[in-house]
């Protein structure tokens, strides 16, 4: 048990490391940056008029929901693609070699990737508050409600993500197609627009899936309580929403270390020599 | 935290063992094909024991059964005494594994990363064997001095290997587990790798076991060869005892008043003895060569790649008795 926990004291030290490198990484600091420079200009668009029922802006009610798609994205898909990666290019192996290393190489990724993940909501967040009116009368509360958010909706995509990089093989394939589904589902739930203006059908699928309660529950955080009449039953439901992350980050953490054990059990020499072998031919 | 190591540490105790590798029968098939039918060898204390064989031949087959990261069809395995199916953390930590860097830890710095993985070590040191090695003795032996503080992506090949095996000593392993070293190496890079591991036989009774398809390698590298053909091991020995078995003669060339002769025995050093008995200081330009095993073993290996490895293996052995 002792050498569990060291190897978590590592696990936190290499995250940290990881994280100091991609902040001084070109690739890294440039992908930050574009983003969070296309979602300003979204938001930019969108200041012009107010949204029916309210006296607040499109953008002020997009800038919360935003701020969720961005967590998602960074759960699932930086999770996953990491693990797809390192997986491909022997981390995980040599991890695998050490002893306790997978312990350390996931509290590596987990911390890694929730801080990449802070990062790329921050550079939304800072300008966005400065551009977007409204968002300065969150208040204290608010702005705890928000970490909390953070919190919970973390736990509820990162074991997803990290399944998805248990399962796939190919780097590229991980992303493109994290991208559709995720792309798929922030269209139908209500992050750039309010979702009452689809059909209920989709509404309904929707609100099965965590991006959804996540842009309620940042818009919860974030909006005066008088914007809840542009959601659905004109309310916040943040019982549902802490229920249905909740569950998300239950299911997701009991099925997780099975499919994750599994994949590290599979992982050899041979193994990654085939993939090396693969992304040479696609190279 | 100190308290917590040693606690740890005092657990650790190494079963001490002579036979470092143990396999009895291991058998290995993926669908209807047996990669390994009945592989049984043993390695020793210290030794350094090349696994060579044509490609395909499930080398690293049965080097990865070893390290415990592939799970065998039948057979008996022991390393360091466990069964490495089983072996758990505490069996992991005495055992070092060579893995081949592609990209992995790119934006890492060489003595940034070896410090990292060496703290994993730290709750299986013992009195006896302090772990984690020192790092920057590592990066001397390695010979990465200058390369310390440079991002892992800016290293040469070569550099990324020696790197590589610095990764698998950090721990201080009882046994070194190397598959394929010096694949992609050019001649010079080849040739320090091999003074490297020369040294590090030297250190410390490490015992290393390594794969190639190069019998000049293995020849360069081992104290024994083992070489696998057909699933199974055909051939056990030096390779000077491997010759032996081979060709079962030696040509002893030597020259008598400015005369040439050449004379094939099995009895080297009898042959010589004799020569010097009868004709003494006139004896010159004496030359004893054992046939290399070369022949030979190309010739399992053409058999092995033209789909005969069954054949390869069966002449191999015939020709050794």
């Amino acid at each position: 048990m002792n050498a569990i926990a060291h190897s978590a004291r590592i696990g936190v030290q290499r995250g940290l490391t990881e994280f100091r490198q991609s902040l001084t990484s070109r690739e890294d600091v440039g992908w930050y940056v574009v983003t969070g420079l296309i979602l300003l200009g979204v938001l930019l668009l969108q200041r012009g008029g107010t949204v029916e029922g309210t006296n607040l802006s499109l953008a002020t009610l997009s800038l919360p929901g935003i701020l969720g798609m961005q967590l998602v994205l960074g759960g699932v898909i930086g999770t996953g693609s990491a693990l797809v990666v390192h997986r491909e290019d022997g981390t995980l192996l040599r991890a695998k070699a050490v002893p306790h290393g997978m312990v350390g190489y996931l509290t590596g990724l987990v911390l890694g990737t929730s801080l990449g993940t802070l990062v790329s909501i921050l550079v939304l967040l800072i300008p966005g508050v400065l551009v977007v009116d409204g968002l300065t009368d969150a208040g204290i509360s608010g702005w705890l409600a928000l970490v909390g958010v953070f919190t919970l909706g973390f736990l509820a995509t990162l074991p997803w993500g990290a399944m998805m990089g248990s399962l796939f093989t190919n780097p590229q394939a991980a992303w493109g197609l994290g991208f559709l589904a995720l792309g798929g589902l922030v269209a139908i739930s209500g992050i750039f627009y309010p979702i009452q203006a689809l059909w209920g059908w989709v509404q309904g699928v929707a609100q099965i899936f965590p991006v959804y309660w996540l842009g309620l529950g940042m818009r919860w955080a974030l909006l005066p309580e008088s914007a809840a009449v542009v959601e659905i039953g004109e309310s916040w439901r943040t019982l549902e929403m802490i229920g249905v992350l909740g569950a998300w980050a239950i299911v997701g953490f009991g099925v997780a270390p099975v499919v994750l054990r599994r994949m590290a059990r599979l992982e050899s020499g041979g193994a990654v020599e085939a993939r090396r072998q693969k992304a040479m031919q696609r190279v | 935290m100190v308290t917590e190591l040693d606690t740890a540490a005092s657990s650790t105790a190494a079963p001490v063992v002579d036979e470092v590798i143990e396999v009895r029968d291991l058998r290995m098939r993926y669908g209807a094909t047996d990669v390994l039918s009945g592989v049984n060898f043993k390695v020793r204390r210290g030794e350094v024991v090349t696994l060579l064989g044509p490609n395909g031949a499930g080398k690293t087959t049965t080097i990865e059964i070893l390290e415990g990261f592939r799970m065998r069809s039948a057979g008996e395995v022991t390393v360091l005494g466990i069964d490495p199916a089983t072996g758990g953390e505490q069996w992991r930590a005495r055992v070092g594994v060579v893995l081949q860097s592609w990209r992995d830890h790119a934006r890492w710095r060489v003595r940034e990363l070896l410090v990292h993985l060496g703290r994993y070590y730290e709750p299986f040191s013992t009195p006896e064997r302090r772990r984690p090695y020192d790092v920057d003795e590592l990066i001397d032996t390695v010979g990465l001095h200058e390369r310390a503080d440079h991002k892992i992506s800016t290293l040469s090949g070569g550099e990324r290997r020696r790197l590589d095996v610095a990764i698998g000593l950090v721990g201080r392993p009882e046994l070194l587990f190397l598959d394929e070293p010096t694949s992609g190496f050019d001649p010079q890079a080849r040739r320090d790798f091999h003074d490297l591991v020369h040294r590090l036989s030297d250190l410390e009774d490490t015992t290393i076991m390594l794969t190639t398809h190069d019998l000049d390698e293995a020849e360069k590298l081992a104290d024994r060869i083992l070489i696998l053909a057909g699933g199974r091991i055909v051939a056990d020995g030096s390779a000077a005892q491997l010759a032996r078995q081979v060709t079962g003669q030696a040509e002893v060339r030597w020259s008598l008043d400015g005369e040439h002769f050449v004379h094939a025995t099995p009895d080297a050093t009898s042959f010589v003895r004799e020569l010097f008995a009868q004709h003494g200081e006139a004896v010159g330009d004496l030359e004893v060569s054992l046939a290399t095993l070369e022949d030979t073993y190309i010739e399992l290996v053409q058999q092995h790649e033209t789909g005969h490895p069954q054949r390869a293996a069966i002449a191999f052995e015939e020709v050794g008795r």
